[in-house]
C-alpha cells in the first residue's frame, strides 16, 4: 500500500453484549498498540446492566499523544447488535467507515447504517467456533488488529502477557480474524513514533499515584462511579509505601477522616464525584477555616442529582468554586489531560499542604476512566512540606503573618497544644465573635492565596494568533487537535487551557491574552459555568462566544474547528 | 467508714478542704463570666477560707510534701461532705443563696467529724475530730451571722425576660 | 510515651485557662473536671492526648483542656477521631459530643464506629435535649416532654444508644454520671485503658432546659450487676435497662482495628504497573 493510504489516527469500536468481552479484546488492542509503541486511547461505553448487558470499547490508535475522540469511528465491529443502537450519538461514522456484523446476529440498526458507512458481514460466531475454546471477540481483536496493520507480535505479545487463561486459543482465534482483514478494506497505521519510555495507565490511576508520590499517606474512602477505581487503584499502593486506606460509612464521613488524619499531619486525601462533592461541602468549609490540607479529587460526572453516573461532564465548576458557605477561599485545579491527572493532582496536594487549605481536582469521568498510552511523566519533584511549629511560649496557631501562612503545630508536639475550629478564632485559636478577628482572619485566608505564584503551571498556553479557545480539564484535548488542524490550514488560534481554577489568575490571562480578539469559551455543561466563571474572575475584554454542551457526549475536534472558522468569517 | 490513724484521717480532712475550695472556685468562675460578680466575690471568699483550712492541716502535720491523694477518694456520698453539689449555683442566684449552699457544706463537714469522734476510733483521731467539728461549728456559727447581715432574695429572684439565647 | 524523668502532669495541669461558658450549674463542668482526673491518672501528657467534638455544648470542651483539640462540624466528630487515629495511632484520642450531635445527626456515624472499633473513648453528654439550639427535643428525650417545635412532646419512643452500641460492636459500653465526678473520671480511665471502641454515656443535666433534671440524682444508681464479657448477657441487661444505671456494663474482647503495618517500598516502584 501507498504511505498516502497510511493514517496518523485509526479509531475502531467493538460492542456485543453479555458476556462477549468487548471489554477484554479492547484493553488487548491498546495494549497491542502500546507494545507496538502507538499512542493510543481506550473509553467505554454500556447499558445500566452491571454485567451482560450492551456495551463497546472505543479505541483511537494513533501515532501522536491525543487524549480527544477523533471526529468520527473508521471501524464499529460488533459480536451482536443488541440494544447497540443506544450507543449511536457516541459511535459517529462516516461514508469512509467500515461496519463489521455477524451475518448470525442480524442486522445492524438503521442508526449506523444511515451514515453511509460500508457494511461487511464477518461471520465472528462461526469462526470462532473452528477453534476449541475459542471466543467472538478474539476473532474480533485479531480482525481489528489486522485493519490497522497492527504488527502480530504485538497482538500475540498482548494476548500472553495479560490473558490469564485461554491463551493458546486466543492466539489462534485471533489469528483467524487476522486472515479475514485480508479480503476487507483496511486502515493501516503509519509508522509508528521514535520509542521512547511511556506508561499504559487511566486518568483515576494517574491521579493516584500522583498523589502518591506528592506524600498523600492516608486516603478515606466511599465508592462511587466513577472515582471508585482511583480509590481501589489506591489501597494496595498505600499499603506498599506505608499508608492507610479506611472505607467510610458515607462521604460525610470520608472528608472528615481526611481532616482528621491531615490535622495529625499526614497528608490526606478522598475521592468522589458529583453527589459526594455535594455532600463534603460543609466540611471542605471546616478544612479552610481550621486551615487544614486535605485534597479531594472530583471525578465529575453528567448531573445534576444522580445524573448519569458512567458519564462525563464539566458542571461540577460552579459547587467546586462557590459551593463552600460563607468566603471560603479555597484550591481548585483541573488536569487538561490523561496524563495531567498525575501532574495536576501531585500539585494540588502540595498546595493544600504548603498553604493549609482544602484543594478540589476537577477531573472527569472521561479523563478518570479512559486508559491510554501517555509520555512517562517527568520525575517526582520532592513532596512539598507544610509549614510545622514546635510550639514554645505563646505560640500562635493563626498568628497573623506577612504571607498569611502560619506554622501549624502537629498533635504530639509538647508546648503547641491548641483547638482547631471550625468557629471564627482570634490569632490563638480561641473562638471569636470580635469583627476584628473575623476580618483579620479572613484577610489571612485570603492572603494565603492571594500570594500564591503558581508559575507556568496556572494554565497551557498554546500557539499565537487573534482568535483563542479557553476551556479546562478534558475539553483540552479535542480544542488542541482542532488547533492542529487550524494551524495545519494556515490559521493562527490561540489556546489557554486553565489549570489553576482558584484562585484565579486575572493578570496572566490578561498577558496570555494579549492581542486576542476573539475568545471562544468551550466547556461541556448546559448553563455556561465556566463563561460565567471567566466573566465574574477576569476582565476579558475580547468578544466572547460560547461553545458548550452538556454532557454525555465529548466534542469532535471538527466541531471546535468548524466553530472557529465560521466565526472568523462572520 | 473505718479511719485507721491520725495519718489518714488528716488526709482525708485536707483533702476534704481542698476539694471544698476548688468546687467554691468553679462557682466563682461560673458566675464571672456570668457577670454575677457579687456572689463570685462571695465564693471566693469562702474558697479562701477553705483554703487557709487546708494550710493549717499542712502546717500542722508538717507533711513533707503535700499528701498523694487518689484520684478517687472513696466518700459515703459521690464527693467529701464539705464539698457543694456542682449543681448547687444559678446565674442569678443572690450572696444569700451562696451562704445558704456554705452553711450546708459545714454542717455536713461538722457532722462528718462528730460522726467519726463518736465512733471506735484511736484517742489522736477522736481528739482531732473533736478539734476540727469545733472549728466547723465556729463556721457554721460564722455564716450563720452572715446570712443576718445579707438580704433575703426577693419573691422572682430568678426572673429573666429575656430568652434563652443559642451562642453556636 | 512520655519524656522519662519529668514530673506527670496532675488533673489541674489538663485545664487550660480558658473558662467555660456552660450555664452554672451545667453537669458539664463535673464532666470536664472527671476528664482531667482521668488523663492525670492515666499518666499522660497533653500533648500526646487529642479531644474531637462536634458541635453542642458538650463539644465545646476540647478547648478547656491543654490537650490538642479539634471542634469539628455538627455530627461528624467519629469520622475524624477515626482518621487521626488510623494515621497516628499513638495518641490518645478522646471524643466528646452529646445527645443531639453524637445519636441524631451523628448517629450513622455512631454505628460504623461501634463496628469498626478503633481504639478510640467516646464520651457523650447526654442531656436529653438540644441545648446550644436552645430546647429542642434529641433522639433521647421523653416522648411527652413538650417544646416548641413539638407541642405536646414527640410522642417518638427515645433513642437507647447503650444496646445500639451493643448491637453494633462497641467493646466497651459504660454509663456515668456527672453529678459523681470522681466515679465518672474513673469510668473514663477505665475506658480508655479498654482497648478498642469505648463508649461512655455521661448523664449530665441541663440546668436551663431541663431543670426537673436535679432530680437525677435520686434515680440513679450503682448498676446491680458486675460488667460482662457475653454479648446475650449484655443485651438482656440493656434492652430493659431504665437509663439510670451507673457503672461499667459491656466488656469485651473484640480485637480493635489497627493500620496494618505499613510496607516500606520506595514510591518509584509502584511505576512498574505502568511502563509499557
Amino acid at each position: 500500500m501507498h504511505d498516502q493510504s497510511r493514517h496518523a489516527s485509526v479509531s475502531v469500536a467493538l460492542a456485543g453484549s453479555g458476556g462477549a468481552g468487548v471489554m477484554t479484546a479492547g484493553n488487548l488492542l491498546l495494549e497491542a498498540a502500546a507494545q507496538a509503541g502507538y499512542y493510543g486511547l481506550m473509553t467505554r461505553t454500556s447499558g445500566p446492566q452491571i454485567r451482560g448487558g450492551e456495551a463497546a470499547a472505543m479505541l483511537r490508535l494513533s501515532t501522536f499523544a491525543s487524549d480527544a475522540q477523533d471526529d468520527r469511528f473508521q471501524v464499529l465491529a460488533a459480536i451482536d447488535w443488541q440494544n447497540v443502537q443506544r450507543f449511536a450519538a457516541e459511535l459517529p461514522l462516516g461514508p469512509g467507515s467500515l461496519v463489521l456484523g455477524d451475518p448470525a446476529q442480524g442486522e445492524p440498526p438503521q442508526a449506523f447504517l444511515g451514515s453511509g458507512a460500508r457494511l461487511a458481514p464477518v461471520p465472528l460466531k462461526a469462526l470462532a467456533a473452528q477453534v476449541a475454546g475459542g471466543w467472538p471477540n478474539m476473532v474480533a481483536l485479531g480482525l481489528l488488529a489486522g485493519l490497522m496493520g497492527l504488527p502480530r507480535e504485538a497482538l500475540e505479545r498482548a494476548i500472553a502477557k495479560s490473558m490469564k487463561k485461554g491463551v493458546e486459543p486466543a492466539l489462534a482465534a485471533a489469528r483467524l480474524g487476522r486472515e479475514q482483514a485480508l479480503a476487507l478494506p483496511g486502515f493501516p497505521l503509519a509508522a509508528a513514533p521514535a520509542r521512547a519510555a511511556r506508561w499504559l495507565i487511566t486518568g483515576n490511576e494517574a491521579a493516584g499515584y500522583g498523589a502518591l508520590r506528592a506524600g498523600v499517606r492516608f486516603v478515606a474512602a466511599y465508592p462511587i462511579t466513577p472515582a471508585t477505581e482511583l480509590l481501589e487503584y489506591l489501597s494496595p499502593a498505600l499499603a506498599k509505601v506505608g499508608g492507610t486506606l479506611v472505607q467510610a460509612e458515607d462521604e460525610l464521613a470520608s472528608i472528615n477522616m481526611a481532616l482528621g488524619a491531615s490535622w495529625g499531619g499526614v497528608p490526606s486525601l478522598t475521592a468522589t464525584s458529583g453527589p459526594g462533592l455535594s455532600l463534603m461541602i460543609e466540611s471542605l468549609g471546616l478544612g479552610v477555616a481550621a486551615e487544614i490540607p486535605v485534597v479531594v479529587v472530583d471525578v465529575m460526572r453528567t448531573g445534576p442529582s444522580t445524573g448519569i453516573a458512567t458519564k462525563s461532564e464539566q458542571a461540577d465548576l460552579g459547587a467546586a468554586l462557590y459551593g463552600l458557605h460563607g468566603d471560603a477561599p479555597h484550591v481548585v485545579v483541573a488536569p487538561n489531560s490523561l496524563a495531567d491527572c498525575l501532574a495536576a493532582t501531585e500539585w494540588a496536594v502540595g498546595l493544600a499542604e504548603s498553604l493549609q487549605v482544602p484543594a478540589i481536582v476537577l477531573s472527569d469521568q472521561y479523563l478518570g476512566q479512559a486508559r491510554g498510552v501517555v509520555d512517562a511523566p517527568p520525575g517526582a519533584n520532592a513532596a512539598v512540606a507544610r509549614a510545622k511549629s514546635q510550639g514554645g511560649e505563646g505560640y500562635r496557631r493563626y498568628a497573623l503573618t506577612a504571607s498569611g501562612v502560619s506554622p501549624m503545630a502537629i498533635p504530639g508536639t509538647p508546648g503547641a497544644t491548641y483547638t482547631a475550629d471550625g468557629l471564627e478564632h482570634n490569632e490563638r485559636g480561641t473562638p471569636s465573635s470580635q469583627a476584628s478577628d473575623h476580618l483579620a482572619q479572613m484577610d489571612k485566608r485570603a492572603r494565603k492565596l492571594e500570594q500564591l505564584d503558581p508559575g507556568e503551571a496556572w494554565a497551557s498556553v498554546e500557539g499565537e494568533g487573534e482568535t483563542a479557545v479557553i476551556t479546562f480539564g478534558s475539553c483540552t484535548g479535542p480544542a488542541r487537535e482542532a488547533l492542529a488542524r487550524a494551524r495545519a490550514a494556515g490559521e493562527k488560534v490561540r489556546l489557554v487551557s486553565l489549570r489553576l481554577l482558584a484562585p484565579a489568575q486575572p493578570q496572566r490571562l490578561a498577558r496570555a491574552l494579549e492581542g486576542v480578539r476573539r475568545v471562544l469559551v468551550l466547556e461541556q455543561n448546559h448553563s455556561g459555568q465556566f463563561l460565567r466563571y471567566l466573566r465574574g474572575e477576569y476582565g476579558i475584554r475580547a468578544e466572547m462566544r460560547s461553545l458548550r454542551r452538556p454532557g454525555p457526549l465529548p466534542f469532535r475536534p471538527e466541531e471546535i474547528h468548524r466553530a472557529l472558522t465560521e466565526w472568523s468569517r462572520a | 467508714m473505718p479511719v485507721p490513724d491520725i495519718e489518714e484521717f488528716m488526709a482525708r480532712a485536707y483533702a476534704m478542704e481542698l476539694e471544698a475550695q476548688e468546687r467554691y472556685t468553679l462557682f466563682a468562675e461560673q458566675l464571672d463570666t456570668h457577670n454575677n460578680r457579687e456572689v463570685a466575690q462571695m465564693f471566693r471568699k469562702l474558697a479562701q477560707i477553705e483554703s487557709l483550712h487546708a494550710r493549717r492541716i499542712l502546717e500542722e502535720m508538717r507533711w513533707p510534701s503535700i499528701p498523694a491523694l487518689p484520684p478517687a477518694y472513696a466518700w459515703e456520698s459521690t464527693e467529701g461532705p464539705e464539698t457543694a453539689p456542682p449543681d448547687a449555683v444559678h446565674y442569678l442566684m443572690q450572696p444569700w443563696h451562696a451562704l445558704q449552699i456554705a452553711l450546708a457544706c459545714e454542717q455536713q463537714a461538722q457532722k462528718y467529724y462528730e460522726d467519726i469522734a463518736a465512733a471506735q476510733v484511736p484517742q489522736a483521731v477522736r481528739a482531732a475530730a473533736l478539734e476540727m467539728a469545733g472549728e466547723e461549728r465556729e463556721h457554721v456559727r460564722l455564716i450563720q451571722d452572715w446570712m443576718k447581715r445579707v438580704p433575703q432574695p426577693p419573691a422572682g429572684w430568678d426572673a429573666d425576660p429575656d430568652p434563652p439565647r443559642a451562642s453556636e | 510515651m512520655n519524656a522519662p524523668g519529668v514530673a506527670l502532669p496532675a488533673a489541674r495541669d489538663f485545664k487550660s485557662d480558658y473558662k467555660p461558658v456552660w450555664c452554672p450549674g451545667c453537669g458539664d463542668y463535673s464532666v470536664l473536671a472527671a476528664i482531667t482526673k482521668a488523663l492525670a491518672a492515666l499518666e499522660l501528657r497533653p500533648e500526646n492526648v487529642a479531644l474531637v467534638s462536634g458541635i453542642g455544648c458538650s463539644s465545646r470542651i476540647p478547648a478547656y483542656t491543654t490537650c490538642y483539640g479539634f471542634h469539628g462540624v455538627h455530627g461528624r466528630a467519629l469520622p475524624v477521631a477515626t482518621g487521626l487515629k488510623a494515621a497516628r495511632p499513638e495518641l490518645t484520642v478522646l471524643v466528646a459530643s452529646g445527645d443531639g450531635d453524637g445519636y441524631s445527626i451523628g448517629g450513622n456515624h455512631f454505628l460504623h464506629a461501634c463496628r469498626r472499633n478503633v481504639d478510640l473513648t467516646y464520651i457523650v453528654m447526654d442531656n436529653h435535649v438540644y441545648g446550644m439550639t436552645k430546647g429542642q427535643p434529641s433522639p433521647t428525650t421523653e416522648p411527652d416532654w413538650s417544646s416548641k417545635l413539638a407541642p405536646g412532646g414527640t410522642g417518638l419512643r427515645e433513642f437507647h444508644p447503650l444496646v445500639i452500641a451493643l448491637a453494633s460492636g462497641a467493646n466497651f459500653i459504660a454509663r456515668a454520671f456527672s453529678g459523681d465526678p470522681n466515679g465518672c473520671a474513673a469510668l473514663i480511665a477505665q475506658a480508655v485503658r479498654h482497648p478498642g471502641f469505648s463508649f461512655i454515656e455521661v448523664l449530665s443535666p441541663c440546668v436551663t432546659f431541663r431543670p426537673e433534671q436535679r432530680n437525677w440524682k435520686t434515680q440513679v444508681r450503682p448498676a446491680p450487676v458486675s460488667p460482662t464479657d457475653d454479648p446475650g448477657r449484655a443485651a438482656r441487661r440493656l434492652i430493659t435497662d431504665d437509663g439510670f444505671n451507673i457503672g461499667v456494663l459491656y466488656q469485651g474482647s473484640r480485637a480493635p482495628l489497627r493500620a496494618a503495618d505499613g510496607g516500606a517500598q520506595p514510591i518509584e516502584e509502584l511505576e512498574c504497573r505502568f511502563r509499557i
